[in-house]
């Protein structure tokens, strides 16, 4: 059924008491696997995994805050960055700086980190949201590669005293330091989940409360938006905002644990890989972020441990790419679960008891 | 109560709306012409989408051309358009919601005026809570008609609501039109093809030529008026 009642408007105005913002989980079985996933992740998962294997993951956990940005732009609001590999580099160097040159405590650094990428990315968002489509992707990749240029220029922090220090011997660099609750691998690797997972929070709350709604309008129709009082202007810089203020902590967080940065592991491809898996992983979905870091930072783990290049990986994506933009407009988060029951349908049908539907009443 | 003096809009070399006055006074009132005489451009400069080149609006004794698209339509201009807008992802009760949230007309009524705009279109019988992507094209233009009166609407601009409508949900919708005026006291202005429409709506009615007015008045002498038939009814 569509939801669509016939029984008049009482049972509308029943339906009308039950739409509080805070409502009971639509799907509960959703919402319990999702809570077990993530019990098993943050206790069992750094047991059973290698070392080799724990530090892909959190760089998954990070870059799974980076592809949910980035999906929020174009997935709910029309968006199309190029520069979000830019803005996390913004965020690693702004938290780096401020970890050699304060004391201050490792939580409150990646804030500030998130805080000052935020200012940028919205001053260079004021100006970029005024385009749409290709000529936004191209601002924002020029964007990109600019940063690039200049922070390789200004030499990225490598541990030098204060804001500026550049410490020229590669022998002796003191480590960006970590937090003191997360100094092992394994106890990292939780860190990256935690913050993660209440960034993930951060935004399913805006897509469940006004913005979200604002976003919606404004992806399908920006006159219609306009013409239902949105400023759409103002959503649209808010939504680039937030997108800049969580990559800013996942740079934060991947400033923590690379302990050296160093410019030339940022390029300016990896902008447009991750465009790329997050059209992948599919951008109408919170879940789609998690499979785009997944692809983008632990397939070329698995590849290299099975000896393959990974530069492989640059056209698997391609095609990936291609697929889905020609088979699953929602990327894989869609396609997977819809073409695994589509399977199970098969087997059914193929070699298993006929499924319930279609017993017959005896 | 509309006033509008001078209006004229060019896109370019053509001339959209040419010096155009007109004034609606109250209730439901139609606008016809033939395609580009310019009513939809008339909603544009409305609604703000347009920035007309000469002329003035008042609504209600308030400059509506000093006041951006957004701003309008939280001050109560609110208007549907030709292709359907209602957004799919949202429910029913959320699509109409949210024009009342930005109207910033505060939360505590919320929920009785949403519900109220969703009765007066006769949605009762679809659940509030229903993706408007589940509903029939019908039903779908009821949604934007009552997303344009929920709250405190003051002009309600409705562009062509009843195009590709079934016979039966047309009249139903015309039921709905005649009722705006009442329920919600705003100024509503129809343009649409269907002459059985705008007449069984419209007390009042104008016709735009090649951006021009050329007749207005009540209704059904508008309909015979010579120049009219000449112009976009033709010869019966």
């Amino acid at each position: 059924m569509t939801g669509v009642e016939t029984t008049g408007s009482a049972a509308a105005a029943v339906a009308g008491q039950r739409l509080p913002l805070l409502r009971r989980p639509q799907r509960p079985v959703h919402l319990s696997v999702t809570v077990i996933l993530v019990l098993f992740i943050l206790f069992a998962l750094p047991q059973l995994m290698s070392l080799y294997y724990t530090g892909y993951m959190t760089l998954v956990a990070i870059y799974s805050i980076v592809t949910l940005g980035l999906g929020l732009l174009v997935g709910r609001v029309g968006l199309y960055s190029l520069g979000q590999g830019a803005i996390l580099q913004i965020g690693a160097w702004t938290a780096a700086r401020l970890l050699f040159a304060t004391a201050q405590p490792f939580p409150l650094v990646i804030i500030e980190a998130g805080l000052v990428t935020m200012l940028i990315g919205t001053l260079i968002g004021l100006p970029a949201i005024r385009l749409r489509g290709l000529y936004l992707a191209l601002i924002t990749l020029m964007f990109a590669g600019a940063i690039t240029v200049v922070l390789a220029t200004v030499n990225f922090p490598n541990g030098g005293r204060g804001f500026t220090g550049y410490n020229g011997n590669q022998v002796h660099i003191p480590p960006i330091r970590r937090p003191s609750i997360a100094g092992t691998d394994a106890a990292y690797f939780r860190y990256a989940v935690v913050v993660a997972l209440l960034m993930f929070v951060l935004v399913y709350v805006h897509l469940r409360t006004r913005p979200g709604r604002a976003w919606a309008a404004i992806r399908q129709s920006e006159p219609s938006a306009l013409a239902s009082g949105i400023n759409a202007t103002f959503y649209k810089l808010w939504a680039w905002a937030l997108a800049s203020f969580i990559t800013g902590i996942a740079g934060g967080v991947l400033a923590g644990n690379a302990h050296y940065l160093y410019s030339v592991n940022f390029s300016t491809q990896d902008s447009i890989i991750l465009l790329a898996v997050a059209l992948m992983g599919g951008v109408y979905n919170l879940w789609g972020a998690v499979i785009a870091a997944l692809l983008m930072q632990l397939l070329p783990g698995i590849l290299q441990n099975l000896g393959v290049s990974y530069a492989w990986l640059t056209i698997l994506f391609g095609i990936g790419v291609l697929q889905v933009l020609t088979t699953a407009p929602a990327g894989l988060a869609d396609q997977v679960p819809r073409d695994l029951a589509r399977l199970g349908r098969f087997l059914r049908r193929r070699f298993g008891k006929p499924a319930p539907a279609a017993r017959s009443t005896p | 109560m509309i006033e509008v003096t001078g209006l004229t809009v060019r896109y370019g070399g053509v001339t959209s709306l040419d010096d155009m006055s007109l004034t609606f006074e109250q209730g439901t009132c139609g606008l016809i012409g033939p395609n580009g005489a310019g009513k939809t451009t008339f909603f544009n400069v409305l609604s703000g989408f347009v920035r007309p080149a000469a002329g003035t609006v008042r609504a209600f004794g308030v400059d509506l051309l000093s006041m951006a698209h957004f701003r309008r339509a939280r001050w109560g201009v609110r208007r549907t358009f030709q292709t359907e807008q209602a957004i799919e992802e949202l429910s029913v009760f959320d699509n109409v919601a949210m024009v009342h949230e930005h109207s910033r007309l505060g939360a505590a009524t919320r929920r009785k005026d949403v519900l109220d705009a969703i009765e007066f279109t006769g949605l009762a019988d679809v659940a509030p809570d229903a993706k408007v992507r589940t509903l029939t094209a019908g039903q779908r233009r009821l949604v934007e008609v009552a997303r344009a009166v929920v709250g405190r609407p003051r002009l309600v601009l409705l562009d062509e609501p009843a195009a590709g409508l079934p016979e039966v949900e047309s009249s139903r919708l015309a039921d709905v039109i005649r009722g705006i005026p009442e329920h919600t006291g705003a100024l509503t202005i129809l343009v649409d093809h269907d002459m059985s429409l705008v007449s069984a709506c419209c007390a009042t009615t104008a016709v735009l030529d090649f951006g021009k007015l050329i007749a207005s008045g009540p209704t059904a002498a508008v309909l015979r008026n010579d120049g009219v038939i000449r112009a976009y009814l033709g010869v019966a």
